[in-house]
């Protein structure tokens, strides 16, 4: 049922920073596995839920934090639009206010650019208990420093997410799917290539030896693709694709730790165990080996990070490590937006 | 003031004496930017060739305790690099070059002073082009651009700058290196990336950034719908949105702003309209066509009393010249103007142009509106005379007016301008006390000393509580009945 609890959630955590005991900010709890372990008391955001404006013609959608993702993206669908950055759920309760703290996006990504991009405002309830509006529900916005959009991955550190207003585009009116068999270091270069060119590209991978590239737009000009890329149609793909955004794909079935290396356009393959699986267009690799596997200097040899992305529970570091200037600009944004330290604290980084 | 000759002497021996500029005829080009309503000569402008000089500078500003406000080509039109009391001015023009155009990764890495047209001239030997364009291109500089966020009349299929910028490098008041984002477009922490672009050279200096480039598309159409009235042509741009179809460009102008243009550049606009919708459309052969056809029909349903699609790249260019030029071509009507940047959701166009109107009518001053309608970013121009007594305050105080009302019906008071020193007031407006102290928290995490652009962008809650239009928690805001957020 739709709810305002802003009220109760601004006591719980002015209560938290009066006495300094850590809260662990849980949505629908799909994405506890994301970040470094925290140890606090719960502080639930799924009773504050509910849509609040979503008009077509402005494609803008508003909603509180708690509000399933479902339901955000079952509206949208109503009306023939979608969340452009394809946001992974990894369960049936995924709240929009963890998929924006997760900043997490799925395949469309390498397109349709990452989901920071399409946060247009949030109110948020900062460690001290103030509740701040930042941005708002228009397309172009300059008016003060961009806090709304440092909310976008910042794992719940700086602030509990009330409100946030999204930028929505159009479902296009057809999509379609091609496959190709093709070795790793041949796929790369296809799914660099592809990126390239004008074509309407939305999703690009490589599994099992097999590049699937996603295109999209009207019948006549995916008939048109198909004639210049070649390649075999995959009949429904929806879940193939599906599978790889919620990592319910075999690639990702057992308990082994997965880390998800992201890199720039035409990195060559990576020096780790195992064989990866590539979405992104090639910019983003994941590999099911050990958290001692060299995952971080790897990615960073070749101007990319890796994150520890499933891991057994305690792991001490699962993002890369920052640099020392960047690292005190973190603490100091942390001191300011939650002097007492009790948000999600060391989700993201030791002692932050 | 004369400057601290100890920092000047520091200064000259870092960067050359050529470098450093002291005597008022060389620092007097330096005074404004395009808001030129606001001067005020500089004491000090150094001009540095490289990212370690500009640390040179920082370093030595930051040992003096004194001011820096950054420049690049001073095409801003809030006066966010106006100069300050006592501040070293630092133009980074001279940090001019290309440093990379990769065509295989789709980017390009430049130094700050690269001007925005240069970097997509760089890029189209290769068939892409960086998508950002705003009407200063030829001009501003790509660090300004990241400086204040600009857009550009492609933005709502394409993207502001913070979209399409993959990674800069900033040099911090603290004397320290930090790159924020990364090529892969992804990098761990914090998204400090979008926290830093458009921040008004408040946070740090970028002495290099890597933007993204995109592919130039396969079709590019331009249709030119002329309406009899503005309502009709402000409502068809919700139509063409709520119709699933995301134009390239989406720009309105009123008919003041029509007949200014034509009379300008004679680019074929129809003199009687009363408003001009300018649509355009890229992307494949096949769905540019799609599109081309939904639109003339929406168009035509809405109202439009003529059509015209442009025959070839030629006429698509002059069809856009009128738009393009049309701040100086209203320029050219009065000896001033002030350009007002707004945005609000476009439901509200016709309402807010018909009440923009009465204010205009009611100040007995003319005002023109050229603007993106797509995105709901409105620029009246407020025609005056700074020469006639009590003129520049009735415009100064009808654009606070308009902006007020920007932010009564759910906007913002800039959607691309940026605040600087013209828009500290309506800032008030926009956001209550609790939101200024919090973007004064992230400018002390940044610049504890706050040597970086003082006094720009975010005003101190004294100063609201002067403009007297700080909105209080629990308090009534100014149009109840309206949404806020």
């Amino acid at each position: 049922m739709d709810r305002d609890v802003t009220t109760a959630l601004v006591e719980q955590v002015r209560e938290a920073t009066a006495r300094g005991t850590p809260l662990r900010i849980v949505g629908g709890g799909t994405k506890q596995f994301y970040g470094r372990t925290v140890q606090g008391a719960a502080l639930a955001t799924r009773e504050h839920r509910g849509i609040l404006r979503h008009d077509p013609a402005e494609l803008v959608i508003t909603a509180r934090g708690g509000t399933p993702l479902a339901a955000i993206e079952a509206q949208l669908a109503e009306h023939g639009q979608r969340l452009p950055f394809e946001p992974p759920h990894f369960g049936p309760d995924a709240t929009l206010g963890g998929a924006v703290a997760a900043g997490l996006a799925g395949p469309a990504r390498a397109w349709s650019g990452p989901l920071r991009d399409y946060v247009l405002g949030v109110r948020v309830l900062s460690g001290d208990g103030r509740v701040l509006r930042f941005g708002g529900e228009v397309m172009k916005n300059v008016a003060g420093y961009d806090v709304a959009r440092l909310m976008a991955g910042s794992l719940g550190i700086l602030g509990v997410l009330l409100d946030v207003s999204l930028k929505v585009l159009p479902r296009p009116p057809a999509e379609r799917t091609l496959a190709f068999e093709l070795d790793e270091g041949a796929a790369l270069a296809q799914l660099a290539a592809t990126a390239r060119s004008a074509l309407p590209l939305s999703a690009g991978s490589w599994v099992d030896g097999r590049a699937y590239l996603r295109f999209e737009g009207s019948e006549a000009t995916l008939d048109d693709v198909q004639r210049r890329v070649g390649g075999e149609r995959v009949p429904e793909p929806q879940g193939f694709w599906a599978s790889l955004r919620e990592q319910t794909h075999p690639y990702f079935v057992d308990g082994r730790p997965s880390w998800r290396c992201t890199v720039p356009p035409v990195a060559p393959r990576l020096p780790l165990e195992g064989t990866p699986l590539i979405e992104w267009n090639g910019l983003q690799r994941w590999y099911r080996c050990p958290p001692d596997a060299g995952a971080f200097d790897a990615a960073a040899a070749v101007g990319g990070h890796a994150t520890l992305f499933r891991h057994a529970a305690g792991a001490a570091d699962v993002f890369a490590p920052l640099p020392a200037p960047l690292l005190r600009l973190h603490r100091a944004l942390k001191r300011e937006f939650d002097p007492a330290g009790i948000l999600n604290p060391g989700r993201m980084y030791a002692d932050l | 003031m004369t400057p601290d000759p100890a920092l000047v002497s520091e200064l000259r021996s870092a960067l050359g004496a050529d470098a450093v500029l002291v005597s008022a005829e060389a620092c007097a080009p330096f005074e404004c930017d395009a808001l030129n309503t606001q001067r005020r000569r500089p004491d000090l402008v150094v001009l540095p060739r490289s990212a370690e000089q500009v640390m040179a500078v920082l370093r030595a500003c930051r040992r003096h305790a004194t001011p820096v406000v950054a420049r690049g080509a001073g095409t801003g039109l809030s006066g966010g690099a106006l100069p300050v009391e006592g501040g070293v001015l630092l133009v980074l023009a001279r940090l001019d070059r290309i440093l990379e155009v990769d065509a295989s990764r789709r980017l390009a890495r430049v130094e700050p002073g690269v001007t925005n047209l240069e970097i997509s001239q760089a890029a189209a030997p290769f068939g892409l082009y960086y998508a950002p364009d705003p009407s200063s291109q030829v001009a501003c500089t790509i660090g300004g651009n990241v400086a204040e966020n600009s857009g550009g009349v492609h933005c709502l299929k394409h993207g502001l700058t913070v979209h399409n910028l993959l990674e800069v490098r900033v040099a911090t008041i603290d004397g320290e290196w930090l790159t924020l984002g990364s090529t892969s477009g992804e990098a761990p922490g914090l998204s400090l990336l979008p926290l830093f672009t458009g921040s008004e050279g408040m946070l740090g200096v970028a002495v290099e950034a890597t933007v993204q480039l995109k592919p130039l598309p396969e079709r590019v159409e331009l249709v030119m719908a002329a309406f009899g009235d503005v309502r009709s042509c402000a409502d068809a741009v919700g139509r063409v949105i709520a119709a699933g179809i995301v134009p390239a460009g989406l720009e309105m102008m009123d008919a003041p702003a029509i007949r200014a243009a034509e009379a300008f550049v004679h680019c074929g606009y129809p003199t009687d309209a009363a408003a001009l919708l300018l649509c355009e459309l890229d992307g494949l052969t096949h769905d540019v066509q799609r599109d081309l056809d939904a639109v003339q029909a929406l168009l035509r349903d809405c109202g439009a009393t003529s059509l015209r699609v442009a025959g070839d790249a030629g006429e698509r260019l002059r069809m856009w010249s009128g738009r393009k030029s049309a701040f100086p071509a209203v320029g050219r009507l009065a000896p001033d103007y002030f350009c007002m940047d707004g945005t609000i959701p476009r439901r509200h166009l016709a309402d807010v142009l018909a009440r923009i109107g009465e204010l205009a009518a009611a100040a007995g001053l003319p005002v023109a509106n050229v603007f993106h309608a797509g995105d709901g970013n409105l620029h009246p121009l407020i025609l005056f005379d700074a020469g006639q007594p009590g003129e520049i305050e009735r415009a100064e105080h009808l654009g606070m007016e308009i902006l007020e009302l920007c932010v009564a019906v759910g906007g913002t008071v800039t959607g691309e301008h940026g605040v600087g020193v013209e828009k500290l007031g309506p800032m008030c407006s926009q956001f209550a006390a609790g939101e200024i102290e919090a973007f004064h928290a992230v400018k002390r995490a940044f610049d504890p000393d706050g040597l970086l652009n003082p006094g720009k962008a975010i005003p101190t809650l004294a100063r609201c509580a002067d403009y007297g239009m700080m909105r209080v928690h629990g308090g009534k805001p100014p149009f109840p009945h309206l949404p806020r957020f």
